[in-house]
């Protein structure tokens, strides 16, 4: 459960985000959508820490995330990039591998949970030895997502997970990731500016502009009930 | 080239042993204050520039005159030579880890932080293994770089493949020259060579391999400590002094003299004995160093060294143009004693007197000296020096004189490196003339059969009568009347030291050092 109050980050003179309050429930999946440059990266950023928020305060599980150092933090906490984010000198198991050794699983315990995910993420076992150049763009993806879960973080960020991906692999990966179990009970918040994407993964969105959250509901809210003429037009309705 | 290398072998092998040596130890060090210099700077940008432009300049900094800077601070021998090597290397490194590492991709290091890896993790985990190619051909370039520098060890006794070299210019010994230079070339193709392939290997291998350089690194630099047995007493030789017949090899014949010389320029010679890194010296007769220095010369009971009354050698054509530079040069015939040069050169090397004001007032003294008149000079003479003092003073001298005393206007190529470059430089008429000893062109220039040498009696009339009619006949050269003094190669001692021990001639020498 992610608690965001009054959040505000400036860059100099740049008011990137503005007063931004949200929660997110256990489970959920919160998709920020918006223009570039409207601030959700920026937002997403600071609930891991990787951007400090000039004012406002977080709390991941009641607890603030100010009050706990950046790395063990982000640890705690997945989080997937656009075309995975993987190192190119990592193999696919050093990858999966990379947070349950930063936190001290014993190699028993990361064999069997990459295995595990391996399965889950329908990824032969084969490419275990590779790098991720070897790969192809929906596996990297893939590969992305088994790192941020390795450790069963309760909390997973994903800023444009899929942006890298053509279209049809876009919607074949995300349908496949999103079925499954293990990232249904993961709150899970996600950026993205593919309406049809935020329309189709998100419990609730928050469609931001400026700074600012312009409209924040389910899906259906948002679409039968466009708050402005912004969100009418975003949607493209 | 291949005999030499046969009977030199032992040589060339530990040359080479001591090169690849002082190329590691410099890398080594290089390596240790490079990389973590070189993280510092990707870390904080704002000190890149002062950083980078501090080591580029030491890079531009010629290397002969980076070692002449070092040693004053470091004396002679493998520190100031590694000191140099090791500024050498310093750029590439640090260069190549600053952009190595800001060269990762801004994408992977937000997702190194992104997972939770400290900034710590982040550089080791991620941003070194990453950079590690760049940071890897950095290594190589300071390698071959460290490779072709450390030949100038030799300049100051630190040993390598450069005494060959070195020596081998000294004494226009091709075969020498190419038996430190193609090791050398060979070192450096080898070490590229290996270095590229290791560069080659891809990810976990070329760790495991550059890991295994590394360690090797340590092992390879062990070389230049191999510890050379030591004589009782340290020589330290010019590099012609060691291969010229009549330096080293003559009195090793004559005296039964064996040593395990070190070599070094001839300039350093002085100020390493005086500081008491070696304790005998090769060196000149008439060197003011001698005096300043409290040096002492050894006797030489036995006759080793040849007679070198210092005469001028003139191209016979310039005699012939100019009628009256002949009678002028001449004015000074026997006037150069052996007392009056020392006596100069102790003016020039420790009263640091130029040799412009010495020779002014030397030639007022001989009642010699006159302002020359004024008025065009059309006509001009080319004069010669070998690269020290004497010389130097010598061509000053000259100068002076025939300006003063004739229409003629003297060029100087002072500095010339050696017996064989300023004879080339004479018989292409690059020069008109130049001081030299008497011993030096008949063994050095002339070099007559061993059968002509042995019924050639080793007196100053008898060697600079056949040496005056040997270049006419050869070269059409013409030796002017001796100077005066006999600048013979001689051994020389600290003078306390030499008291200490007794050692008043060099047959004293061989008898303290075969007591061992």
């Amino acid at each position: 459960m992610i608690v965001v109050e009054h959040l505000t980050k400036r860059f100099g003179e740049y008011l990137a985000v503005n007063d931004v309050s949200f929660q997110v429930g256990q489970g959920e999946t919160l998709v920020l959508l918006g223009t570039s440059g409207c601030g959700k990266t920026t937002t997403l950023k600071m609930i891991n820490r990787l951007i400090e928020p000039s004012s406002g305060t977080i709390s991941v599980n009641s607890t603030d995330v100010g009050q706990q150092p950046g790395p063990a933090l982000r640890r705690g906490i997945g989080y997937v990039i656009q075309d995975g984010g993987l190192f190119p000198h990592y193999t696919i198991a050093d990858a999966i591998a990379t947070v349950p050794k930063l936190i001290g699983w014993t190699p028993e315990q990361i064999q069997e949970r990459t295995t595990e995910l391996m399965a889950k993420l329908q990824l032969p076992e084969n490419l275990l030895n590779r790098y991720p150049a070897q790969l192809s763009g929906g596996q990297r993806q893939r590969v992305g997502l088994a790192r941020a879960l390795a450790a069963r973080p309760p909390v997973v960020l994903m800023d444009e997970p899929f942006g890298a991906l053509d279209p049809f692999t876009r919607r074949h990966v995300r349908r496949e990731l999103f079925g499954l179990n293990e990232l249904r009970e993961t709150t899970v918040v996600l950026v993205t500016h593919d309406v049809a994407e935020a329309l189709e993964l998100a419990d609730r969105i928050a469609l931001m502009d400026a700074g600012k959250i312009v409209q924040m509901g389910k899906p259906d809210e948002l679409v039968h009930n466009p708050a402005t003429e912004f969100v009418r037009d975003f949607l493209d309705l | 080239m291949l005999d030499f290398i046969r009977q030199n072998a032992d040589k060339l092998l530990q040359q080479t042993l001591t090169h690849i040596g002082l190329t590691f130890v410099s890398l080594l060090l290089a390596l240790l204050i490079g990389l973590p210099l070189g993280i510092l700077i990707a870390r904080r940008k704002r000190l890149a520039s002062g950083v980078l432009g501090v080591a580029g300049v030491l890079q531009t900094v010629p290397s002969v005159a980076l070692l002449g800077f070092l040693i004053p601070l470091m004396g002679i021998g493998v520190g100031p030579a590694l000191v140099a090597l090791f500024l050498y290397a310093l750029l590439p490194i640090i260069r190549n880890t600053f952009v190595g590492i800001t060269e990762v991709n801004p994408t992977v290091r937000e997702a190194a932080r992104g997972v939770g890896m400290t900034n710590g993790q982040i550089l080791t985990k991620v941003e070194l293994p990453l950079a590690l190619p760049v940071i890897f051909a950095g290594v190589r370039t300071a390698t071959v770089i460290n490779v072709g520098v450390a030949t100038l060890a030799a300049y100051v006794a630190a040993g390598g493949l450069g005494e060959f070299i070195f020596s081998g210019i000294a004494l226009s010994n091709t075969n020498m020259i190419l038996a430190g230079a193609v090791p050398a070339a060979l070192l450096a193709i080898g070490f590229d060579f290996g270095l590229a392939r290791l560069q080659k290997l891809s990810g976990r291998k070329m760790r495991a391999g550059a890991l295994v350089f590394v360690l090797l690194v340590p092992v390879l630099s062990a070389f230049v400590l191999i510890p050379g047995s030591q004589d009782r007493l340290v020589a330290g030789f010019a590099h012609e002094f060691y291969g010229r017949s009549d330096g080293y090899p003559g009195l090793q014949k004559t005296y039964g003299l064996h040593l395990r010389p070190r070599l070094i320029d001839q300039n350093l010679m002085y100020e390493a004995i005086r500081s008491g890194q070696v304790d005998i010296i090769s060196g000149y007769s008439t060197d003011g160093r001698i005096r300043a220095f409290d040096l002492v010369v050894l006797q030489d009971n036995r006759h080793a060294f040849p007679p070198y009354d210092a005469a001028l050698v003139v191209r016979q054509t310039t005699l012939n143009r100019y009628p009256d530079l002949g009678p002028t040069l001449n004015l000074l015939a026997s006037k150069l004693t052996d007392s009056v040069m020392t006596a100069l050169n102790y003016q020039a090397d420790y009263l640091h007197q130029s040799p412009r004001t010495i020779a002014e007032i030397f030639l007022k003294q001989m009642g010699l000296y006159k302002l020359p008149t004024p008025g065009e000079r059309s006509e001009t003479v080319v004069l010669g020096s070998k690269i020290f003092t004497e010389q130097y003073i010598l061509a000053e001298i000259f100068r002076q004189l025939i300006e003063g005393k004739t229409q003629l206007r003297v060029a100087s190529r002072t500095g010339l490196g050696g017996t064989q470059i300023c004879q080339d430089a004479l018989r292409t008429g690059s020069i008109d003339f130049y001081p030299e000893y008497t011993g030096t062109g008949l063994l050095v220039v002339l070099q007559p059969s061993a059968s002509v040498l042995n019924t050639l009696p080793m007196q100053p009339d008898s060697v600079f009568a056949f040496v005056r009619q040997q270049y006419k006949e050869k070269y059409d050269l013409a030796w002017q009347q001796p100077l005066g003094f006999n600048n013979s190669y001689c051994l020389m001692m600290r003078r306390q030291q030499a008291d200490k021990l007794g050692i008043r001639t060099i047959s004293d020498l061989v008898q303290y050092l075969d007591a061992q």
